[in-house]
């Protein structure tokens, strides 16, 4: 090869690669965001960016001494001593008890006070209040201080979504939702599916190309009179119109077309020969279908399995439409939805709900890529 | 908390029991009665298999019609019905929907997300799958490119939130393009209440959602070019960009195409962002999120929710039509 070309070869790798590694940073970095900041202490979070996490970060605060009852004598002197801070983690750097001149004295340095007073507070919290006359007052004297704190990260934000904030039962709501709603579709499409590529009977055609009309129509166009015969069958039953069976069956229905085209397309793929041996052995439609083509399709069906329980796990609008907002059915991403109108500045919870919420699909996202991209690839591509 | 699964777990096992029992006990039903005994073309059997398609395709059909065809309907039917469902008011609705500024702002939000989205998915996701056909780590970047897909719109949406979260302009800031723009001594912003291009910060969130579906198609619509034709048009003397331009961007033109229209539904469709980010609020209104309004404001307006259903539905009836024909042509193919 020639020179030239191989530095130019290289130079559009580099460039390749920086372009690349950019918008990589560019699509991770909000959710990296999230991840660090449910991880964090609640106040640092609240005060400073979480690109600063791993910094140690300066805090004006004050704290209160103790009162004259807590004072004892020593050599003569009264003293009132303690902790001014709890131990672990803050470090003071100086004090005051001017809250305009907080540099006024060094931690470890002792102050004197306008009634002659020594006050001495060391780094780690502990003071020292020492007077020659005894001490009177009622209310500890405020003492202003800049502490630097490490940065802490702990599972504290987790411990209380998943218990105060009911995170946790909306996360069992959402798998009673989704697991059903994922296994009752592909069991009624794969039936559909094969009749459709293997059976014969009136109709057929102009039947499946109405199920493929149908995987357009948008979602929006069913609500309205769905809610109103649930709304009726409740009422006549004298039952909750919000029901999990209910909900199981809305996401069957909507899922229904793209399942039986995706699983039709992939049956009727199968060898024919497979099939007709099968039939001259004897064997009924029901059981090629369930010990043959079930199968042989279970790419395809792992692939619209995950579609579908992506689809449902994430889904709002159809959780909002047919399920209650109490405790015992709302669904993650509706409470997610619910805590951002209500705990809207509280990040630690935010956060931290927000990451519970999609572990899960991530987790089967990374773990079944590949039968998600065979889906995508084959519902979009033509071969 | 244990009786809470107990109870879950009794509610998923029977939920999925039931539909296994009617295919497993209709198929038993249908051999005990019809049974071939008698020989394969009798009387019987042809009964059997008369029957049986039917009872493959009954639980399917039958919520089709119930989820899918009847609301379709019932919902074109209640558009020229006031808020009850009661009286018939002729084209009321339609009227009122065209002269609400509410909704004509919702259709003009509808339109601007239509132009952008679907556009500058496509884009940064034929970018993507072109670059990372080049370099080693290629699968590692799709895959964190990706993984916005398995994110849902709500997860997504406080994600983004807090990118553009805003605090006074004299505090430390913790959303990180505030942040940002204050390192080059911009002033922050409230960028969702922020009018006119608080949509396009909406339409970032879907944008970053669905560049890693483009990406995953136009990365295996590339793979499939030949790569002689390439070659060819090296030896040629053309350089990269020609290349991109000339060759393969004409080879996966249908690809392109199909994951345009693709996400051009989903956008007709948005609705979990809009809500979860503004509710509307600071015209942001879409079509989906005020149609969900009407469902329930003021008690639900069945007649102009209805209405709203419908502009979704003719927006997305050419995109259907262009698909089964799509679809068509490929069963010729075959």
């Amino acid at each position: 090869m020639k020179p030239a070309s191989d530095q130019k070869f290289c130079f559009s790798t580099i460039l390749n690669s920086t372009g690349l590694l950019f918008l990589v940073l560019l699509w991770i970095l909000p959710t990296v965001g999230l991840l660090v900041s449910s991880f964090r202490d609640k106040d640092q979070l609240a005060l400073t960016g979480w690109w600063t996490a791993l910094s140690t970060t300066e805090r004006n605060e004050f704290r209160r001494t103790g009162i004259s009852n807590e004072q004892y004598e020593l050599d003569g002197n009264y003293v009132i001593s303690g902790k001014l801070i709890e131990p672990g983690g803050k470090l003071i750097q100086t004090f005051s008890t001017n809250f305009r001149d907080l540099t006024a004295n060094n931690a470890g340095e002792t102050a004197i006070f306008k009634d002659g007073s020594l006050f001495t507070l060391k780094k780690n919290g502990d003071y020292e209040w020492i007077s020659a006359v005894p001490f009177t007052h009622k209310r500890g004297k405020r003492i202003f201080y800049v502490a630097k704190v490490p940065p802490t990260f702990s599972l504290d934000n987790y411990y209380e979504v998943l218990t105060s904030e009911g995170v946790g039962q909306s996360f069992i709501n959402t798998l009673k939702v989704t697991i059903p709603a994922t296994v009752i579709p592909i069991m009624i499409a794969s039936f559909a599916a094969y009749a459709f590529a293997w059976m014969q009977f009136p109709g057929r055609q102009f039947l499946f190309i109405s199920v493929v009309g149908l995987l357009v129509v948008p979602l929006q166009m069913s609500l309205i009179p769905l809610l109103s015969i649930y709304n009726d069958i409740g009422n006549y039953f004298g039952v909750s119109a919000k029901s999990y069976p209910g909900i199981w069956l809305a996401h069957t229905g909507f899922g229904l077309p793209l399942a039986i085209y995706l699983l039709r397309n992939y049956m009727g793929s199968l060898p024919r020969e497979v099939i007709e041996s099968a039939k001259i052995d004897g064997a009924s439609h029901f059981q090629i279908f369930t010990r043959i083509v079930v199968p042989l399709s279970v790419p395809a069906l792992a692939s619209f399995s995950i579609f579908q329980f992506l689809w449902v796990w994430n889904d709002l609008l159809v959780a909002l439409v047919f399920l209650g907002k109490k405790d015992d059915q709302i669904v993650l991403t509706s409470k997610l939805r619910e805590l951002l109108g209500s705990r809207g500045d509280n990040w630690e919870i935010l956060t931290s709900s927000a990451f519970i919420s999609i572990v899960v699909p991530l987790i089967v996202f990374f773990t079944l890529q590949r039968y998600f991209v065979r889906g995508l690839v084959t519902g979009s591509v033509k071969s | 908390m244990a009786g809470q699964l107990l109870d879950s777990l009794i509610a998923v096992v029977s939920g999925i029991g039931v539909c296994v029992l009617y295919f497993a006990g209709s198929n038993y039903l249908l051999e005990r009665i019809f049974s071939d005994a008698e020989g394969l073309s009798s009387y019987k059997d042809q009964w059997r298999r008369a029957i049986q398609p039917w009872l493959f395709l009954a639980p399917a059909l039958f919520l089709l019609c119930v989820y899918l065809v009847y609301p379709v309907y019932e919902t074109i039917r209640l558009s020229f019905f006031n808020f009850g469902g009661f009286d018939f008011v002729g084209l009321k609705n339609y009227l009122w929907a065209f002269g609400n500024p509410e909704f004509m702002k919702a259709i003009y939000n509808n339109l601007l997300w239509l132009v952008f989205v679907p556009t500058l998915s496509v884009v940064f996701g034929l970018l993507v799958a072109v670059l990372a056909d080049k370099v080693s780590w290629g699968t590692l970047a799709k895959s964190l490119i990706f993984m916005p897909m398995a994110i849902s719109f709500v997860g997504a949406s406080v994600i983004w939130k807090f990118v553009y979260d805003y605090r006074g302009p004299d505090i430390e800031q913790i959303g990180i393009l505030n942040a940002f723009v204050m390192l080059f001594g911009a002033k922050p912003q409230a960028w969702i209440t922020l009018p006119f291009w608080n949509n396009f910060f909406l339409m970032v969130i879907l944008i970053w959602i669905q560049t890693g579906f483009a990406m995953v198609i136009f990365s295996a619509a590339l793979r499939g070019i030949p790569e002689e034709s390439l070659e060819a048009a090296r030896i040629d003397g053309a350089n990269e960009i020609q290349i991109f331009f000339r060759i393969m961007i004409p080879q996966i033109l249908v690809t392109i195409m199909v994951v345009w229209t693709t996400i051009t539904i989903i956008v007709l469709k948005i609705f979990d962002i809009v809500l979860a980010m503004t509710n509307g609020q600071w015209n942001t209104e879409v079509l989906a999120n005020l149609m969900f309004d009407w469902m329930f404001r003021g008690g639900g307006d069945s007649g102009r929710g209805s209405v709203i259903a419908l502009m979704i539905m003719i927006a997305v009836i050419p995109i259907m039509i262009w698909n089964i024909r799509n679809f068509r042509r490929e069963e010729e193919g075959r």
